[in-house]
């Protein structure tokens, strides 16, 4: 029993051939992650382990890939999809909307799609628009559906394995600038309850309502804010659906204000969603405007300077932060 | 099958009547004319192989097995219906019977289909699939996507197109590009069979064969099974786009008719045989509507439980 380093992409890995090892009815299918251990090298080694039965390289046919899981679920397997870019989830769209989110609800509660769909997003990879999208906020809006985010090696294995268990479909978003990051990870067998919150650094003066990768961004900003006597305290969600209200209205209780940081567009993004819950729940406790740090409402540039631009930073979160403590009331 | 073909046809009646008549809600799209197909296949089925059916699904369902009553049940959104009211007429449920799923988007139940069909095969189950869907569903992106899988994987899956000739109003000449629906089945590299969805023996007799190659492990059949329906698309009427002398044609060849003249021609049967098969579903469906309208509505709060497993 001991807790060792080991890299996100290693702690999802850990988490698809545990419940492989565990459960019999546990499979994976998509595109390339057989033979070459798919193109990010996440299920790497589990062909091998697990031969072409059990993890199907497929066609390119995501409508294909989706229906399939969603049939295999109802059919009693536990399918774990995976759609090689976020970008291509909505190749599926028929499937991810109408069908996986829908099918329980429609059979009055007789069935049940115990699917998970793992994807990912990238940032900072310079591939275009159609390569580094990234929209949890339009899967929040569709109830039927659990969304995961996870930011660390630890919660992406604990809240994997939570999805891959969890009798609901689950849209896992991996995030690809992520997948070197080393962090903590247990040895020993753990999960982490879909819907909790985590609250990664404590703080009093402000809350940082972090989502994904930036998290890492919201807590090196933090670091260097209480160098100047600045206590901030991040949040992250961690899952989108279910949503923890109760871990961020509290927090907002403790600080009095609220920033929120997210790679997602700003318009009707999660920041906005995340905003109306703190009018809704904890507009007395605010000591200042809610603000939302978010992707610029452009698709995403090429040009890398562009690019690095048009996306949430240290830097402005910094500033964000500083212009908030000044004009609160 | 006979039986089964009347309940289709007197149920299907019986929906028209009551949804014109206001006492049922939403939407609605009647099979009347096309029972030999969901007749004939789901004879060829055993109750534990699966169906996916569609937005026209009351005869998939009630040929695969489901009571009258909870379908009718259903259509009128009542807690007793087979989905408790919250799928209505375009979702019908019921494993028990091999009802698993029906999709209302066209060609969406396809990809699923082929999913369980996976599952069978990965338990080394001897169980097969059916997904029924009608010729507009051959023009969708899932439609392709799930055939070529079904084909790569041969998984025991048998594709049935109901091909009435027109989606909504568009005919088959002016929408699909291969010179026969069946030809589609060919570039996916399975059997294809054309058979005349007006004569429920022949459809049973194809559906067979493609079964059987199916739990024998050597994967997909396409089956088009040709007919028509004699209502609209829905249960309005939508302009007209079919010629009163094509109607008229497939009226008289109506699958019910074919098959009581051959049963009586055969001596399989007597007159009275078939007549009292007749008042049987006439009880069914009395029973059934009786069923329905006496059953309690759910509240929002009971069909909130549903949305998630918890």
């Amino acid at each position: 029993m001991a807790v060792r380093e080991i890299t996100y992409a290693e702690a999802i890995r850990e988490a698809l051939r545990e419940e492989m090892l565990r459960d019999e009815r546990v499979f994976l299918m998509g595109e390339d992650i057989g033979l070459i251990g798919g193109v990010f090298k996440v299920t790497q080694g589990l062909y091998e382990e697990f031969g072409p039965e059990r993890v199907r390289d497929t066609p390119i046919s995501e409508t294909a890939i989706v229906g399939a899981a969603i049939g295999a679920a109802i059919a009693g397997m536990r399918p774990i999809a995976e759609i090689m870019y976020m970008d291509f989830l909505m190749c599926a769209g028929d499937q991810v909307i109408n069908h996986l989110p829908k099918i329980r609800f429609m059979s009055g509660g007789k069935l049940k799609v115990p699917a998970v769909i793992r994807t990912q997003y990238g940032l900072y990879r310079y591939a275009a628009a159609q390569h580094s999208q990234f929209y949890p906020a339009f899967l929040m809006n569709i109830p039927g559906v659990y969304v995961e985010v996870p930011s660390t090696p630890y919660d992406a294995k604990g809240l994997l394995k939570s999805a891959i268990r969890d009798e609901n479909p689950d849209i896992f978003i991996e995030c690809a600038a992520l997948y070197r990051l080393r962090g903590p990870v247990p040895d020993y067998e753990y999960t982490i309850p879909l819907g909790q919150a985590d609250i990664k650094r404590e703080g009093k003066d402000v809350t940082v309502f972090a989502i994904s990768y930036m998290v890492h961004v919201a807590l090196s900003a933090a670091k260097k804010l209480e160098s100047e006597g600045i206590s901030v305290e991040v949040v992250d969600p961690r899952t989108l659906n279910p949503f923890d209200k109760k871990t961020l209205v509290e927090s907002i209780k403790k600080t009095g204000r609220l920033v929120v940081i997210e790679a997602d567009h700003k318009t009707a993004g999660v920041g906005a969603e995340v905003l109306a819950i703190a009018m809704e729940e904890a507009y007395d406790y605010l000591k200042a405007p809610a603000v939302r740090l978010a992707a610029e409402d452009i698709p995403p540039p090429f040009s890398p300077k562009a690019y690095n631009a048009s996306l949430p930073n240290e830097e402005k979160l910094i500033n964000t932060i500083k212009r908030l403590l000044k004009h609160s009331r | 099958m006979y039986y089964k073909m009347v309940l289709v046809r007197r149920f299907e009646e019986k929906v028209v009547e009551l949804y014109r008549a206001g006492e049922i809600p939403g939407i609605a799209h009647g099979y009347i004319g096309e029972e030999a197909v969901a007749v004939g296949v789901c004879s060829a089925l055993r109750r534990d192989d699966y169906i996916l059916s569609t937005h026209r699904g009351h005869g998939h369902s009630l040929a695969k097995g489901i009571d009258p009553k909870y379908l009718m049940a259903e259509l009128y959104g009542k807690k007793t219906g087979v989905c408790k009211g919250i799928g209505g007429s375009m979702h019908s449920t019921e494993p028990d019977v091999g009802v698993i799923f029906s999709s209302a988007i066209v060609g969406g139940n396809i990809p699923i289909a082929v999913g369980v069909a996976l599952a069978f095969k990965m338990r080394k189950e001897d169980r097969v699939v059916v997904s029924f869907f009608g010729d507009g569903a051959t023009n969708t992106g899932a439609f392709h996507e799930a055939l070529n899988l079904a084909s790569i994987w041969k998984l025991p899956i048998i594709f049935v197109c109901e091909n009435n000739f027109y989606a909504i109003s568009t005919h088959v000449s002016k929408s699909v590009a291969a010179k026969e629906i069946v030809d589609r089945a060919i570039a996916y590299n399975m059997p294809g069979v054309v058979v005349d969805g007006n004569d429920v023996l022949a459809v049973y007799d194809v559906t067979l064969k493609a079964v059987e190659r199916a739990r024998r492990g050597e994967g997909p059949t396409l089956i088009e099974a040709r007919t028509y329906r004699w209502l609209d698309h829905g249960m309005y009427y939508l302009g007209k786009y079919r010629p009163d002398e094509e109607v008229m044609m497939w009226k008289q060849r109506c699958p019910i008719k074919l098959l009581k003249e051959r049963l009586l021609k055969e001596g399989i049967a007597t007159e009275l045989e078939l007549s009292k098969l007749e008042e049987r579903v006439a009880l069914e469906i009395d029973e059934a509507v009786r069923f329905a309208r006496e059953s309690e509505e759910p509240d929002l709060d009971f069909v909130k439980q549903f949305v998630y497993v918890r």
